[in-house]
């Protein structure tokens, strides 16, 4: 069993949001770097969990410059065995999963984790784009994985509810809350990420479909309008009258 | 040269984002000087379909095939880009909904063209394509330009809201071969909620957080929302502690949802939880703790207990409905 997981590097989730070079950079000057939660949390720990049951070689990507190894590492000293980084920096989702759907053909993976989205692009693209580049099905926003053999039950969120849906590997499948619990690195397993496999390989040639012109922050709310709480009927009318949302 | 929107149904109903999806597209199709043609995959009824014509759509392309009722993202690719392929789709439209999540990515790789996820803004084409999307989980914006030829634009649920027209729509039946070795991926059972309205379509949320003190306490709000006729939300903590299910737990690390109107009661409004809701257009707080940062961000506040405040809200909210 060989399973990859798609790892990518996120600002912490309690990271002030700014930007510099006139709205077109993240800002980064003080913010803390962290394994996208969902990769982490639930990729790479249900990969981990199957490795523990069932035995697997779970192998770790990521697109992005040197700046995303101590993020590998991190992954590495979770559980992961082999981490690959392609050594490009883009935004576009297309070229990503191109890169990722490059390794992935040369490796092939039976199982191909990603999380359902960074917290940072918030794209959700991905995993839907290895699949259909790499030919393969496709579960989106799973939150329960379990393999019988070479067939996979997985629970998938739809509005209002799950569908269970069963498929045969090799599969790609994106990953959310309820998939696995989260676990932090031991002593044996960071000392022992230092000599794990780290592979850093150029990109192959891929097209770039997308570009961020432009960053922009939410406009200030207009401030609070405390309502006395022994008048509730005066938020009744300011909701209906000025707010007009009932 | 042509819009294509794919419009999602549940049940044989067309869901609010997919109504959504299709006025949006005829927009941009009318922006572009062209028509919007939306595509229905699975069982439903031809007044459901012509329906589509009141929300812009000129013409509505449907697979009535009975194995298209749940997404297989294979097929439902195929199907989809065959439709753009027929109708010389330019930009294709999905609604950010769980539906096109499964789907949009693969249309776009198998397409070569550029994805915009969660866009709230049409388009832009004075200086290339350009469509603002939610970014950094609600707390920026970014503008994205669509460099490739053909373009596929995922779009926010509840950003602009579907307002029913006049128009009409032909319905036209399309047929393209589908065999069952292509349903890779099958559906062997669903479970719903039952008679709950799904978060990410609820126009109105009301959402509890640990000063609620424990499940038992849960009544209150469900009287609230049910007054409201809204949906019921949870914040991180509850949903970790097990007093209410994943599925209602919003935030950074849950749904993200842009009601119109958001009630968060006991919760304190940490940044992970605010990122998940400040897309919503009004957002009142009921918390005892005047200091809770949740105020910062709301449009209407209520400093009190909530087991005493929710309640009488609830009673008012009757009498107003009662009116």
């Amino acid at each position: 069993m060989k399973i990859l997981v798609c790892i990518s590097k996120t600002p912490d989730t309690t990271a002030k949001i700014a930007f510099t070079d006139n709205n077109t950079k993240f800002n980064e000057a003080g913010v803390q770097f962290i394994i996208n939660p969902y990769d982490e949390w639930y990729a790479l720990v249900r990969a981990l969990e199957l490795k523990e049951t069932i035995g697997a070689d779970v192998h770790l990507i990521t697109v992005g410059g040197a700046d995303n190894d101590a993020i590998i590492r991190k992954a590495l000293a979770l559980g992961g065995d082999e981490a690959f980084r392609i050594n490009a920096d883009s935004a576009d989702s297309y070229y990503i999963a191109a890169q990722i759907a490059a390794h992935a053909k040369e490796k092939q993976y039976d199982i191909i984790f990603t999380g359902k989205e960074t917290i940072d692009y918030n794209g959700s693209g991905i995993g839907g784009m290895v699949a259909e580049l790499l030919e393969l099905p496709y579960v989106s926003i799973a939150a329960k994985f379990d393999l019988n053999g070479t067939v996979a039950t997985i629970n998938r969120e739809i509005e209002g509810g799950e569908e269970i849906c069963e498929v045969s590997l090799p599969v790609v499948v994106s990953c959310q809350k309820g998939m696995a619990e989260a676990r932090i690195p031991n002593m044996r397993g960071i000392m022992a990420a230092r000599t794990k496999p780290l592979t850093v390989a150029e990109p192959v040639a891929a097209d770039t479909l997308t570009s961020v012109m432009s960053f922009e922050l939410p406009p200030a709310k207009a401030g609070v309008k405390l309502i006395n709480p022994d008048n509730v009927a005066e938020l009744v009318k300011l909701l209906h009258e000025e707010a007009k949302v009932i | 040269m042509s819009i294509l929107i794919f419009a999602d149904q549940a049940h044989g109903k067309i869901k609010k984002a997919a109504l959504e999806a299709v006025q949006y597209g005829s927009k941009v199709a009318a922006q572009l000087g062209t028509t919007a043609t939306a595509l229905v995959l699975g069982p439903a009824d031809n007044a459901e379909l012509a329906a589509l014509g009141n929300y812009g759509a000129t013409k509505v392309l449907h697979v009535a095939d009975a194995r298209l009722q749940e997404v297989e993202s294979t097929v439902y690719t195929k199907i989809i880009t065959e439709a753009a392929d027929k109708e010389g789709a330019a930009v294709i439209v999905f609604p950010h909904n769980f539906d096109g999540k499964a789907v949009a990515p693969r249309v776009a790789a198998r397409l070569k063209a550029g994805l915009v996820a969660g866009a709230v803004s049409y388009p832009d084409t004075a200086n290339g394509f350009v469509v603002k999307k939610n970014v950094f989980s609600g707390k920026a914006f970014a503008n994205i330009n669509i460099t490739s030829e053909r373009k596929v634009i995922a779009l926010t649920p509840n950003t602009f809201p579907a307002v029913a027209g006049a128009g009409t729509a032909a319905v036209e039946a399309f047929a393209p071969a589908i065999n069952d070795a292509d349903f890779k991926v099958k559906v062997v059972k669903t479970e719903t909620v039952s008679g709950d309205i799904p978060l990410t379509e609820a126009e109105i949320i009301v959402s509890g957080g640990r000063g609620l003190k424990g499940p038992e306490n849960w009544g209150i709000l469900e009287d609230l929302a049910k007054a409201l006729g809204a949906a019921t939300a949870s914040s991180r903590p509850v949903a970790d502690a097990g007093w209410r299910p994943h599925h209602e737990h919003v935030g950074q690390t849950g749904l993200t949802v842009r009601p119109n109107l958001y009630v968060a009661i006991g919760i304190s409004g940490a940044i992970q939880h605010l990122a998940g809701v400040n897309g919503s257009k009004v957002i009142v707080v009921i918390n005892k703790d005047p200091e809770a940062p949740f105020f910062k961000a709301a449009d209407y506040g209520i400093v009190g207990d909530a087991f005493e405040v929710v309640p009488k809200l609830t009673a008012a909210v009757k009498e107003f409905k009662g009116q």
